[in-house]
């Protein structure tokens, strides 16, 4: 079996401070593999331990992003795959499925390729399922489990509003995952960075996936982003240290204010 | 290029629970944001419902402004399906050409509107809380990083104009006199899927009222330590009549299902009344209840982020402060 896990490289938005002015300070803050990718990353290693299934990691983004590739080599991916071009700068979800299609129709056959929800970041969770558009390949998204592993079809749990449902899909195919809350995400050991230097990374151009240049980044983006600023805050009330009788006595009068209890 | 005139009319996909088969409520909120667009953009709202038995659905549309319902219906389309849904819409967007397609940002519509907008190569805007039309284009907002900044974003060159909104976000507003709505029947048959349904599960529910649903909502983060303080919360909760939410991290050791999680990664609330008891007030928390009309906060920590969002906050410990609430509660009574 051949997998294919697309990584995003981010920044760590759980660390992202602001300025008084509501931009985003972005230096300082440390570039993190997706959690959900590596999650996918972590499934992904445990089906190849099941089925001894190959495993190649690709990622779009500037050169650095390689770091994340390497950390999936350091855990037991065997090749890694950069997109790196000034051409994709300013992609939207459209125009990043686009290039990720492009790069997995050369590194093909595969026979599963598996994306992270959402990118913390961005946060749209649609690149996976545009992906499998554009592909033209059946989808599931929002995966909490992988099930069972069969040469030609998986068998997954998928989230839905109230509940979940299991569900079977054909391979080839593609799945996103979402990430259970205590997981806790492996981190490869010193002699596994070390050994890892020696697997395969490829840095691919625009021109080696044969992309279309007007399909890509600003120009071949349908999205826009006309406007960035903060979210509007709350007016902020007054902060009162009291007694704790004196604190449930005030919680009630403004209960009552509201007419919540007479 | 595109001829953009050649589009029109602002569609909306009216998504039904697969569990209980009710229409979700998301569908008219999205309705209403539709007709508001509408009358901006001199144009029409259209439903588009996929399912079995559509019809008992129609007069909830007309109250809310629809102007046509393309309805499609067959047994086969019960159960909601990538494929089979995609090219039902496919289908009918290359036949009608809609200026725009709203979307719940529901597991359902997150999954089927990228799938469409890929196909189409059109732009899709990710889970927006507002919509707004400018220069004949829409606006469409949304939070990004975590929650951290607010994005306008547009699509001036691509037909239709497509939108993922949140729940519980946009009102539903019901007209004074209901719309009398054109009814188009599509026949699709319905392709064999690669996905095959093996089975729906519902989650665990409690008794307790549904956080999203509620006009007070009591939630609970992680410096509520003590069971014995959680359950006079619970009885609080009963005593105002409100639900009961809770942060990720209390959600995981299982004190609530999954539910009642309030956030990014859970669901977003509206109500009049919130009150917080020991909930730092991360992003992923906040962007699921900092619409709340009235904000109340209690945590020991005077610097804690919540207080920057309410207009009542309290230091001190939930533990000495709980009963105390309860006890005045019960003396009202
Ligand atoms: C403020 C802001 C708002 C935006 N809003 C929108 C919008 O509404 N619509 C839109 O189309 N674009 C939008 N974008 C652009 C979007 O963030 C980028 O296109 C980004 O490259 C992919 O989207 P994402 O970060 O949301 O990833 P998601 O779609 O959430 O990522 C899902 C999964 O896809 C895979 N993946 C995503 N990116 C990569 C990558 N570079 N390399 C490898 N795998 C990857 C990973 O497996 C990841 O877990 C916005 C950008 C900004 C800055
Ligand atoms: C991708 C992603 C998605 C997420 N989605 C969600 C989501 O949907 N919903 C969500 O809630 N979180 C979500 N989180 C987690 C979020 O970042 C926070 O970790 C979480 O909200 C913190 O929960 P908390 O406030 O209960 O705990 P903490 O941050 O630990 O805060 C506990 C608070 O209790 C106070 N306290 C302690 N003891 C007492 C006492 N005796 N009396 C009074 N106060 C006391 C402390 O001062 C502290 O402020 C997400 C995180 C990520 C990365």
């Amino acid at each position: 079996m051949n997998i294919i896990i697309c990584l995003k490289q981010v920044p760590d938005t759980a660390k992202v401070k602001m300025n008084p002015d509501g931009t985003l300070i972005r230096t300082g803050v440390p570039s993190i593999l997706n959690p959900y990718d590596h999650f996918a990353l972590a499934t992904a290693l445990e089906i190849k331990k099941q089925t001894g299934a190959k495993i190649k990691v690709l990622s779009m983004g500037p050169s650095q992003a390689s770091k994340v590739l390497r950390l999936a080599l350091a855990l037991g991916a065997d090749e890694g795959y950069l997109l790196s071009d000034k051409a994709f700068a300013g992609s939207d979800t459209w125009a990043t499925a686009y290039a990720l299609s492009c790069a997995i129709k050369k590194i093909s056959p595969f026979d599963l390729i598996l994306c992270g929800q959402m990118a913390i970041d961005g946060d749209t969770a649609q690149t996976g399922p545009e992906i499998a558009g554009q592909l033209n390949i059946p989808q599931i998204t929002f995966c909490s489990n992988i099930e069972e592993v069969s040469p030609k079809t998986l068998t997954v749990k998928k989230l839905i509003d109230g509940g979940h449902q299991i569900l079977e899909i054909t391979l080839p195919a593609l799945i996103t995952l979402t990430t259970p809350h205590n997981f806790v995400f492996p981190y490869p050991s010193f002699t596994d960075i070390f050994k890892a230097q020696e697997k395969p990374l490829f840095t691919w151009t625009a021109q080696d996936v044969n992309a279309d240049i007007n399909k890509l980044g600003l120009k071949g983006s349908p999205t826009r982003v006309a406007k960035i600023y903060p979210p509007v805050q709350k007016q902020k009330g007054a902060v009162k240290t009291l007694s704790a009788d004196d604190t449930a006595l005030e919680i009630i009068k403004i209960l009552q204010a509201q007419k919540v209890i007479k | 290029m595109t001829d953009l005139k050649s589009y029109k009319n602002i569609w909306v996909f009216a998504e039904i629970d697969q569990i209980n088969k009710t229409l979700k409520s998301v569908s008219l909120e999205l309705l209403s944001a539709a007709k508001k667009l509408a009358g901006e953009l001199n144009c029409k709202t259209a439903v588009v419902i996929i399912g079995q038995e559509n019809k008992k659905f129609f007069d909830e549309f007309s109250k809310y402004g629809a102007d046509i319902i393309y309805n499609i219906e067959d047994v086969s389309f019960t159960h909601y399906d990538t494929q089979n849904y995609f090219q039902i819409l496919f289908a009918l967007t290359k036949k009608y050409k809609p200026e725009a397609i709203l979307f719940p940002s529901t597991y359902i519509g997150r999954d089927l509107a990228p799938r469409l907008a890929s196909r189409l190569s059109c732009g899709l805007t990710a889970d927006c809380t507002a919509l707004s039309s400018k220069d004949a284009n829409l606006v469409q907002s949304r939070p990004a990083f975590g929650g951290n900044i607010m994005a306008d974003i547009i699509c001036p060159n691509t037909r239709p104009q497509m939108a993922t909104v949140r729940a519980n976000i946009l009102p539903k507003i019901i007209l004074d006199i209901p719309t009398k709505p054109q009814i188009i029947e599509e026949h699709f048959k319905a392709i064999p899927s690669k996905v095959r349904l093996i089975k729906t599960k519902e989650d665990k529910r409690s008794e307790i009222l549904k956080p999203e649903e509620a006009d007070i909502v009591i939630s609970i983060g992680r410096g509520v330590k003590n069971k014995e303080t959680f359950s006079l919360i619970k009885e609080i909760a009963g005593k105002l009549g409100a639900a009961l939410g809770a942060t990720r991290p209390v959600i995981e050791e299982g004190l609530l299902p999954k539910n009642h999680q309030i956030g990014q990664s859970g669901v977003t609330v509206k109500p009049k009344i919130y009150i917080s008891f020991g909930i730092s007030g991360a992003l992923q928390h906040t962007v699921g209840m900092n619409n709340s009309d009235l904000i109340i906060s209690v945590n020991k920590d005077d610097k804690a982020p919540i207080f920057n969002l309410c207009q009542y906050g309290f230091v001190g410990d939930v533990e000495q402060i709980v009963p105390k609430i309860l006890q005045a509660i019960n003396k009202l009574k």
